[in-house]
């Protein structure tokens, strides 16, 4: 047992820190918390033209589920999330590796400083500008042209999910790349000089030592990128066309068009209740499968 | 050459990288109205329309508001939270921080649409003042991310040798660590501004009738004439906040040095 004084300075401790914390905590639970709460409140409510009516039901969720329009966009938007994840943090993976191993330790600031610095501008231009890029008389296609690699434009890039993929791959690789670079940092290089002092050649020392390690980087990455993107309707708007609008357009169009709140709310909570799911999934599956020793 | 390869495939990465931002004043400059090449002539004139243009000055000064309020205020939140996690032990700490920096991880359109519902249920008009609301909630979380790190390498010994010279904790907060951290503050402060300057989502669903420059520049889209306009506005954007991003990276940099830390990239 702790004497009474010890207990005291802890309590006195934990007041402290609670009194300190209470700002952004209240701010948290009064403008996160209670806010999702109210959307799920929401989904089970009846929409009465343009207001809410307090009749719980089930209907929203049953036409989020069952209407082949929602059923369509969910999985074309599980599809893109899950590509856009995979292209994402496999591109990232070799410049996290390169900044870790290869570059100086006093450059590897400037360096994450420069992979930052696009994923903080001008979100909405930088999506457009892919329009303007990959566009049938776009900057590729008459560059491409011009300097006559190609006689007829590229169209299968522009006003489809291609163009989706590639402009959020574009926008979330700094998200990628942060997490598995910090894992590699903290890697112990003796390791590494161990394996290949064993006979092991630096590949099959990556294979063995440093990828196994990497592992939490890599889940890191997976899901900061593959949650947020189910998100996103200004890149399907801008740059998906018809066939590429997402899941999040219908959130977008029942909110801020047609009106209906409990509709929209039950569409937002199935997606993320479906995409918790897909990341619940893909750590458990990590932990079975590729128990990494600690 | 060891990691040749590798160094060629970062260039190409970087390339990619910075292809959108590099196009931006390459046609913000060219003189003609259709975004393709071959470049047609060198002209000032869309630089030249941002300067009378008052709807686009409106979205302006709405959007200069809203990141200089939402910067102070999630900085000030921030030098809370990490303050508290990482100088005190108190119960429900994981938690309640885990609360705190759940906007990192959600979907933007989600924190968009249940602040929406509930300004609509409490009957608040939306606003500048609604879009802050938004904008604290996503910036707070960057701001602990910064703040914490400059408040971890914090030697403890220091502040006890305050106190035991007989200055008060609040004395001692004032004259001892806020110093010491000072620069992760003004780095805090200088990335929630950009965070804010840059954020679409939130500000598309809760603006209302006051637009913020990025919805402003949304909405031009349509008009396939305003786009020279809009790649002058945007390198105009792209510069200012590189520039901020560039000072709030040599802050957060001498915080680091003055507080005696190893220059690992500060992502620890």
């Amino acid at each position: 047992m702790a004497s009474p004084g010890v207990d005291g300075a802890a309590r006195a401790e934990a007041r402290k820190g609670l009194t300190l914390l209470s700002p952004p905590l209240l701010y948290a639970l009064l403008l996160l918390l209670a806010p999702l709460g109210m959307v799920v409140v929401y989904s089970f409510l009846t929409d009465g033209y343009l207001v809410v009516e307090w009749d719980f039901t089930l209907e929203n969720y049953i036409e989020a589920w069952t209407k082949p329009m929602f059923q369509v966009l969910m999985m074309r938007s599980l599809l893109v999330s899950f590509l856009v994840t995979l292209a994402t943090v496999a591109l990232a993976y070799p410049i996290a590796y390169y900044v870790s191993f290869h570059v100086e330790p006093s450059k590897k600031s400037l360096w994450l400083f420069l992979i930052t610095i696009p994923f903080w501008t001008s979100y909405v231009i930088r999506v457009f500008l892919w329009r303007v890029i990959l566009g049938t008389d776009g900057v590729l296609n008459t560059g491409l042209m011009g300097i006559g690699l190609i006689d007829e434009p590229i169209t299968f890039l522009l006003y489809n999910i291609n163009a989706v993929v590639i402009t959020l791959a574009h926008a979330y690789a700094p998200f990628a790349i942060l997490p598995i670079f910090v894992v590699l940092e903290r890697i112990d290089r003796s390791l590494l000089e161990a394996g290949q002092d064993l006979g092991e050649s630096r590949f099959t020392t990556w294979v063995r030592v440093t990828l196994p390690l990497s592992v939490p980087g890599i889940c890191a990455a997976v899901l900061i990128v593959f949650i947020p993107t189910i998100g996103d309707f200004v890149t399907p708007e801008l740059v998906g066309g018809p066939g590429g609008l997402l899941i999040a357009n219908v959130i977008q169009t029942q909110y801020l068009s047609i009106g209906n709140y409990p509709l929209g709310s039950a569409v937002a909570i199935s997606a993320m209740l479906i995409v918790g799911l897909c990341s619940l999934l893909f750590l458990w599956l990590n932990r079975k499968y590729l128990r990494v020793g600690r | 050459m060891k990691g040749t390869g590798f160094r060629i495939y970062a260039w190409f990465y970087l390339l990619f990288l910075y292809a959108p931002i590099l196009l931006l004043p390459l046609f913000a400059f060219n003189d003609s109205v259709i975004v393709s090449f071959p470049l047609t002539g060198f002209t000032t004139e869309w630089f030249g329309q941002l300067l009378n243009n008052t709807s686009l000055h409106n979205a302006a000064i709405n959007s200069l508001i809203i990141a200089v309020t939402t910067s102070v205020v999630s900085t000030t939140l921030g030098i809370c939270a990490a303050r508290a996690s990482t100088r005190y032990n108190f119960p429900f700490k994981a938690p309640a921080m885990g609360l705190i920096m759940l906007p990192l991880v959600l979907p933007e359109i989600i924190l968009a649409v249940s602040l929406l519902v509930v300004l609509l249920a409490i009957g608040l008009p939306l606003s500048i003042f609604s879009v802050i609301l938004g904008h604290v909630l996503v910036c707070t979380p960057f701001a602990i991310a910064i703040l914490t790190s400059a408040f971890q390498s914090l030697d403890k010994s220091l502040e006890e040798a305050a106190i035991d010279l007989g200055e008060t904790e609040a004395s001692t907060f004032r004259l001892i660590v806020l110093p010491l951290v000072m620069p992760g503050i003004i780095s805090s402060l200088l990335i929630s501004f950009t965070i804010s300057l840059d954020e679409f989502i939130i500000s598309f669903f809760l603006s209302g009738t006051e637009p913020t420059l990025p919805v402003y520049i949304f909405g031009q889209f349509r008009f396939p004439e305003s786009v020279p306009v809009i790649l002058a506005l945007g390198t105009v954007l792209v510069i200012v906040s590189i520039a901020l991003l560039a000072v709030a990276e040599y802050y957060r940099r001498r915080g680091l040095a003055r507080l005696g830390a190893q220059g690992t990239g500060g992502f620890h």
